[in-house]
């Protein structure tokens, strides 16, 4: 009787065991893999899906909501000039590798990332620094050369991680970070795994491994959910299936914003879309309703401006280019193509684009432009259209968060060359006060859509299909991440 | 004539019948997009129901028949015209250098599947109709090639060549005006099983988004847009399917039909 209810205990013991082990793994899929793990010099966002806020920290944060919270910094004084950043850093962090994160590890960090030589794909967001020095291991001062009302917020991005002079060589195989989960493996083509830090500065997370799939095929990602071969799925890729999901009770669907202005880029240099009257009169042939609808399955807001609609700063400006036909037809007699014109329509994979584009050639036909569609891939895209500016007509996403200022470069692939908006800009950047910030962005908002550089179409949502069980996930994306922190099997 | 035969013909003739409407009428016009009226069931005023953008499917269809036969017609025109005369050139100087460089470069074009150089075609030269047809094309060479030329090399040894060439006929004109003729029938046979196979190839090319570009309406791009819906709209993937397997079932049946009907072997045991 003794032995036996040993046993029993025991035996309960191995069970609750084996039940919270099952529990505190997580297979979250993706769309798209990264090239490498290092996001301070790599481009795609998939490296910082996969291990912004998870692998590696910065200074500052974003959180679920987009606001700048804080990271390895645990506070900071700004001087009266706003040149003077004092940063406290947190105490007792350690690398993956054991290593101690002090202030020297953050001037690294930031000296490599804006010195000449600097492979950092967002080299803009350091260009304001002009001195970083170390106070004591866990006091830093960042000088910058001019105020900068985005200083804080560019240290959130996660090109701006602090990263370890020790492991900087091989980190785009094997990074190493601050963060709540340890980079553990990669599969390449396959999958990828984190296993909790359990020497982590901060709360503790939830679960004990994650592992992140890439499932790019609308068909193939439809059926691993249905599976349960993945636990959660952070933009899923065929919105028409969401229904699907919502009606099941194993799942649930999360349907976020994310900071993607989906755009019909025009070429301003190119004939005839050099002329802001046949600009106009595209964007009067578009009804963003039907695109919205036809592509999206109804996931998505209508945009007139590029800024994302749920941005305190946003303006609605659809009235300048609502659905108008007839206003199309007669803007593009003014310009003296009243036959119209043919010209090039060149689309990346996303659904977004590739269906948008078909509907957007049919609205573009009934005013009398007919244009040549192109589905192309990325790497063909990113050659054709974002290098060599050979093309008429584009759909993309521009998913990186506040970047209203790539209508400042004349070099951008739209190509708007436009001196007023520079010089708002410019004085927008040098402005720290909220309220002049505003202005300054509604002012800046209205130009882009006075000027009809792009067609404006919608804010490109982000859905989650998870299952019903797991709570914490983040539902809108303010920047590429799937932030494991908060993620619990809700038991 | 045989079930095969009549069955194959009914099917072809439905659907290149199909295709030929589609010039002059199609019940709506596929290049209006609708997208209220998206993802009807069959039925009503959309006989097939409409796709995911509100286009009427009959129509698609019907004008994706007329892309379909188009390129896979003028896919095997191009095998038959650069196949054949290669083929009887190849025979008439059966043994020769020239006979093993060509056949050897048929084996070359063989060697590679064809599916993906026609993939490295139309990704090099950019997706479009044209392109499909030429790398299409280009795969019915050598099979008409080869089969010109293993048919003609024993007509050379018969007695009635002979005759030929000792009254004075040279070798090209009595390919044309002796073997030809006697070959035409396989020719046939063959022209309608390429003929099917085209139609798979197009599909195939185009479900991967190398074929006709849109708004040209194509049954594998149908099918590839459709694969999403197929658990809330199965029809919009099930018809053009059903398109694609009935018209090649039709054109395989028909070519066997064909066979069994021209060669004068099984018809003279038959009769």
């Amino acid at each position: 009787m003794h032995h036996f209810k040993r046993l029993a205990a025991s035996t309960a013991i191995v069970l609750c065991a084996s039940g919270a082990l099952a529990q505190d793994s997580i297979t979250v899929a993706i769309q798209l893999e990264p090239p490498n793990l290092d996001p301070t010099s790599g481009a795609a966002q998939a490296i910082d899906s996969v291990l912004y806020a998870n692998v590696f920290e910065g200074l500052t944060r974003f959180d679920a909501d987009g606001a700048i919270i804080r990271g390895l910094a645990q506070s900071w004084d700004i001087s009266e000039d706003g040149l003077t950043y004092t940063f406290n850093l947190a105490a007792g962090v350690t690398f993956h590798d054991g290593t101690t994160m002090d202030a020297e590890d953050v001037k690294f960090s930031l000296d490599r990332a804006r010195a000449e030589d600097s492979t950092n794909a967002q080299k803009a967001l350091f260009a304001d620094i002009a001195d970083v020095t170390v106070i004591d291991p866990l006091k830093l001062q960042v000088t910058l050369s001019k105020p900068n009302g985005m200083f804080l917020f560019n240290m959130a991005w996660g090109d701006a991680v602090i990263v370890a002079p020790e492991s900087i060589d091989t980190i785009a195989t094997n990074p190493i970070g601050t963060g709540p989960f340890a980079f553990a493996n990669w599969v390449q083509g396959d999958r990828l795994e984190l296993a909790r830090n359990d020497s982590y500065w901060g709360a503790a997370p939830a679960l004990e491994t994650a592992t992140f799939r890439f499932i790019s095929d609308p068909t193939a990602a439809f059926a691993a959910m249905m599976a349960e071969d993945v636990d959660v799925f952070v933009g899923f890729p065929a919105p028409e299936n969401l229904p699907q999901f919502a009606a099941d009770p194993r799942f649930q669907v999360l349907n976020g914003n994310t900071e993607g202005e989906t755009i019909l880029a025009m070429n301003n240099q190119r004939e005839p879309f050099d002329n802001p009257l046949v600009r106009r009169a595209v964007t009067h042939a578009i009804d963003r309703q039907a695109i919205i609808d036809g592509a999206m399955f109804g996931q998505g807001t209508p945009i007139g401006t590029h800024f994302a609609p749920h941005n305190p700063d946003y303006v609605d400006l659809l009235a300048n280019s609502q659905f108008d036909p007839e206003l199309s037809r007669s803007l593009l007699a003014e310009a003296g193509l009243a036959d119209g014109f043919t010209t090039t329509l060149k689309l990346p994979p996303p659904s977004y684009a590739r269906r948008g584009g078909e509907i957007i050639a049919s609205q573009l036909r009934a005013v009398g432009i007919e244009t040549e569609i192109a589905n192309l891939e990325w790497a063909q895209w990113i050659e054709e259209v974002f290098t060599n500016k050979d093309f008429g007509l584009s759909i993309v996403s521009h998913t990186e968060p506040m970047d209203i200022n790539i209508y400042a470069n004349p070099g951008y692939y739209f190509q708007y060359d436009n001196a007023d908006f520079r010089a708002v800009l410019d004085e927008l950047n040098a402005t720290t006060d909220p309220a002049g910030r505003s202005a300054l962005l509604a002012q800046a908002q209205t130009i882009i859509s006075e000027d009809y550089v792009n067609a404006y179409l919608f804010q490109l949502g982000v859905a989650t299909v998870a299952r019903a069980e797991i709570t914490g996930l983040w539902v809108n994306q303010p920047t590429a991440a799937v932030d494991l922190t908060g993620v619990s099997w809700g038991n | 004539m045989s079930r095969n035969l009549i069955i194959g013909a009914g099917l072809t003739a439905f659907f290149t019948g199909l295709a030929a409407l589609s010039f002059l009428w199609t019940p709506y016009d596929i290049e209006v997009l609708d997208i209220p009226n998206r993802l009807l069931t069959p039925g009503g005023v959309h006989l097939l129901g409409t796709d995911h953008f509100g286009r009427d499917i009959l129509s698609m269809v019907m004008m994706g028949a007329r892309t379909s036969i188009a390129v896979a017609l003028v896919a095997v025109g191009i095998g038959m015209g650069l196949g054949v005369p290669l083929g009887l050139w190849a025979a008439a100087r059966r043994g020769s250098l020239l006979d093993d460089v060509i056949m050897r470069g048929n084996d070359l074009v063989f060697a590679f599947p064809s599916l993906v150089i026609a993939i490295l075609i139309t990704a090099v030269f950019g997706p479009s109709a044209g392109n499909a047809i030429i790398a299409i094309g280009i795969f019915n060479i050598p099979v008409f090639a080869r089969l010109t030329r293993s048919a003609a090399l024993p007509l050379w040894e018969r007695d009635f060549i002979l005759a030929a060439r000792v009254s004075g006929k040279g070798a090209a004109r009595i390919s044309a005006e002796h073997i030809l003729p006697n070959i035409a029938n396989l020719m046939v046979v063959q022209g309608t099983i390429q003929f099917s196979l085209g139609i798979l190839a197009e599909a195939a090319l185009s479900y991967i988004g190398l074929g006709a570009q849109p708004p040209t309406a194509s049954w594998g791009r149908m099918l590839a847009d459709a694969q999403t819906l197929v658990s809330i709209a199965p029809h919009v993937a099930l018809i053009p399917g059903f398109a694609i397997l009935l018209t090649v079932l039709g054109l395989n049946l028909l070519g066997d039909g064909l066979r069994d009907w021209l060669d004068p072997r099984i018809r003279v045991v038959r009769t």
